[in-house]
């Protein structure tokens, strides 16, 4: 059939299995718009605040179930606005299509009004961006953006579509979703290695990473640990892909990871990193990390392999059906030094938080609003982050049910992610979603509210107030001689009053009775699909602890100040 | 570990926004090249890109894994320890009385050629290994050097491998 340019678009992306996109009309998107009215039965789009909320958005979806996000801005401001959400996405292996129009060719380059070079901005934030010039071509563009983004190690791709493309007719043939590009097969001689390897360690720990929660690999991970008695412990985005109750994992470790799971990876003679890339934030001085160790790495990325930490044995492509092969492999192998070992790491651990919580000067500690989230939270709940201190806690207490639990921005830190990647979860799980934020972050992107509102995305948003920039003054207060510059906010902001202006419901908690009661009644206000903002006052000297300062290494780990 | 020079030759889509696709990772990474050439191949739909680099094993195992994430390449090689490598120079200097004949006889043993000739200066014209036109250069620096531009290295394998079979 004879489509014009923009019906083809959104055609193509309905074949691809889209039913939920996120954007911003405008201009040089105004064709794509009129298709998505047309196609309004077969695909929602949800007009978010601000372009950046659009792509955070997609983010969140993707992050929540796995499926690719899909974002539209126009050109110029729109598109550029996408930048922070594409390098959000990037930076965290998060497969999204940006979608960007563009003026028409034949103003292309001429600084016409909104006119952006776009593919030029995202080059090196995108897996891979196209600038589609020819109508003919744009069906099967779309495709190889999802192909790209999907395929091996997921990452955003843009599209941008000049104004004349979308204009112009074209015959459109429906195709099947596209699949993966098939990962190679890992060679039997190295899987052996790893499996000799493995059986021969007395301390195996196995840290698991965004890769492995990417694939939803929880179960196997358990499986092989409880064959061989190794401890686990994971990346920051390695949270909520392991069942936490079970004994052997461990948490987070690295800079700001639980003292068990840091130390039980520093103790270890064999490590098996599974989707990691031994960021600096996880490892701090890479020369000092993991001395004792010999690692292997599986990975589908051939560039992380040796990139940030030299591994003993690199194990490049399909990483999910390598580990299921590894596991196999191995022989039943309990160790039970090392595991009382580990047992003996995790009381020390609970020692230490001990006296973190009684060093609390104000009776509503972080830990005690987590305690009671946990303890109120429904089943399923998807726990969405901005970035800074509050960010940390969520990492270090928060409970996860299942997979795909945490959305947070963990390679670019982006400070305003948290809202619009809560809403797109929500609209791709509809199961219950938490917003943990700080009054920081929150301020960057809280013009969401609105979109949350207008689609009743009830998103309780837990706001841990301190009235400072936490995590940068936490940096002043231990390296930099208590010199506050600029992170001291004496902001007169009424988070309680901005929400009912935005028309969601707000609350104010400043002891644990209040936030229990402020939390449980968030919960209730968000079954009638109202968002929630609940205005927490914590202590602005609260610390996040331990801390392995940036470039240390474990012995100077900080568990007290 | 050792800081060595090798010869990458990459089978790229020929396409336009191709070469800033590559350079593009050269900076985001901060690799430094020393040379980089790039042209049209047997195969019309690729282009071939020659990048001379010095590095250490860490930056050639990078240099290569990442060039082969792009989408657009389609084929990365490091070229065997002794490629044939050959450049081009085109290289102005002045043409004094006294220095006339010494420049004609470097010209002869270089086997290089005089291309545009004035009572001034002459512009010289010439192919070889990096090393022949380094030389070539030194030789022509008491001279007077007024102008001079190198192409950057091309290079093939040995044999009848090719990239495409390797």
């Amino acid at each position: 059939m004879k489509l014009n340019g923009a019906q083809i678009l959104i055609q193509t992306l309905i074949e691809q299995g889209v039913t939920d996109v996120f954007g911003y009309p405008g201009g040089q998107v105004i064709n794509i718009y009129d298709a998505l009215y047309e196609y309004k039965d077969k695909i929602n789009h949800i007009l978010t605040a601000h372009e950046q909320g659009a792509s955070h958005a997609a983010d969140g979806y993707s992050r929540a179930t796995g499926k690719v996000g899909v974002c539209i801005a126009t050109s110029g401001p729109g598109a550029t606005n996408l930048v922070t959400g594409i390098a959000t996405a990037m930076l965290d292996s998060i497969p999204m299509v940006a979608i960007t129009g563009n003026v028409p060719c034949s103003l292309i380059g001429k600084d016409s009004f909104q006119e952006i070079d776009i593919t030029g901005v995202t080059l090196p934030i995108t897996k891979h961006n196209f600038f589609v010039n020819k109508i003919e071509d744009l069906a099967d563009t779309i495709r190889k953006a999802f192909t790209i983004a999907k395929s091996g190690r997921p990452g955003p791709v843009l599209v941008d579509i000049p104004k004349d493309v979308q204009v112009g007719t074209y015959e459109y043939e429906p195709q099947p979703i596209v699949g993966k590009i098939p990962l190679p097969k890992v060679k039997d001689c190295l899987i052996d290695e790893a499996v000799a390897m493995l059986q021969e360690a007395k301390k195996p720990y196995i840290y698991v990473g965004g890769g492995a929660a990417g694939l939803c690999m929880g179960a196997d991970i358990v499986a092989l640990a409880e064959k061989i008695d190794a401890a686990i412990g994971c990346s920051f985005m390695g949270l909520s892909s392991v069942p936490q109750e079970n004994e052997k994992f461990l948490g987070m470790q690295g800079m700001h990871g639980h003292f068990a799971s840091s130390m039980a990876q520093n103790e270890a003679d064999l490590i098996l990193a599974v989707g990691v890339r031994f960021s600096d934030r996880a490892t701090g001085n890479v020369s000092k990390f993991a001395k004792q160790s010999k690692i292997i790495q599986l990975d589908p990325d051939s560039a992380e392999v040796n990139k940030n930490v030299r591994v003993n044995l690199g194990i490049v492509g399909d990483v999910e059906d390598a580990f299921k092969r590894i596991a196999a492999k191995l022989t039943e192998n309990k160790k039970p030094d090392w595991m009382a070992r580990v047992k003996a790491l995790k009381d020390e651990e609970k020692r230490i938080s001990d006296e973190i919580a009684a060093a609390a000067k104000a009776p509503l500690t972080p830990k005690t609003v987590f305690d009671i989230i946990n303890e109120l939270k429904p089943a399923a709940t998807i726990t969405a982050t901005d970035v800074g201190q509050h960010q940390m806690w969520a990492a270090q207490y928060s409970t996860f049910d299942r997979s795909r639990r945490f959305v947070s921005s963990g390679g670019l830190g982006t400070m305003g992610f948290g809202l619009g990647a809560a809403m797109g979860a929500y609209v791709a799980t509809k199961d219950p979603v938490l917003l943990i934020t700080g009054d920081g972050s929150f301020g960057m992107n809280l013009n969401e509210l609105a979109t949350a509102v207008t689609y009743k995305i009830p998103v309780v948003i837990v706001l841990m107030n301190n009235g400072v920039l936490g995590m940068v003054r936490q940096w002043q207060t231990l390296f930099f001689g208590k010199r506050y510059s600029n992170t001291v906010l004496a902001r007169k902001t009424d988070f309680v009053a901005l929400a009912k202006a935005f028309g969601a419901e707000g609350y104010l908690a400043e002891t644990p009775i209040e936030f229990k009661r402020a939390f449980s009644e968030a919960l209730e206000k968000s079954k009638e699909g109202k968002p929630v903002v609940i205005d927490v006052r914590i202590d602005k000297d609260e610390l996040v602890l331990p801390m392995l300062p940036p470039g240390g290494a474990i012995s100077d780990m900080i568990t007290k100040v | 570990m050792e800081n060595n020079k090798f010869v990458i030759a990459v089978y790229v889509d020929n396409q336009a926004g191709v070469l800033t696709r590559v350079t593009a990772m050269f900076t985001r990474r901060g690799f430094n090249i020393d040379a980089l050439t790039v042209g049209e191949t047997e195969r019309p739909e690729y282009s071939r890109i020659t990048i001379a680099m010095s590095g250490d094993e860490y930056v050639r195992e990078q240099l290569i894994n990442q060039l082969k994430k792009l989408y657009v390449v389609k084929k990365v090689e490091v070229l065997d320890d002794e490629p044939i490598k050959r450049e081009l120079m085109l290289i102005k200097v002045m043409n004094k009385a006294e220095h006339r004949s010494d420049i004609m006889t470097a010209v002869d043993v270089f086997r290089a050629s005089v291309i545009d000739y004035s009572t001034e200066g002459m512009c010289i014209e010439v192919t070889g290994s990096p090393s022949k036109i380094d030389a070539f250069v030194k030789l022509m620096q008491p001279f007077g050097i007024l102008e001079m531009c190198r192409t950057g290295i091309v290079a093939l394998d040995r044999g009848t491998t090719t990239l495409l079979n390797k």
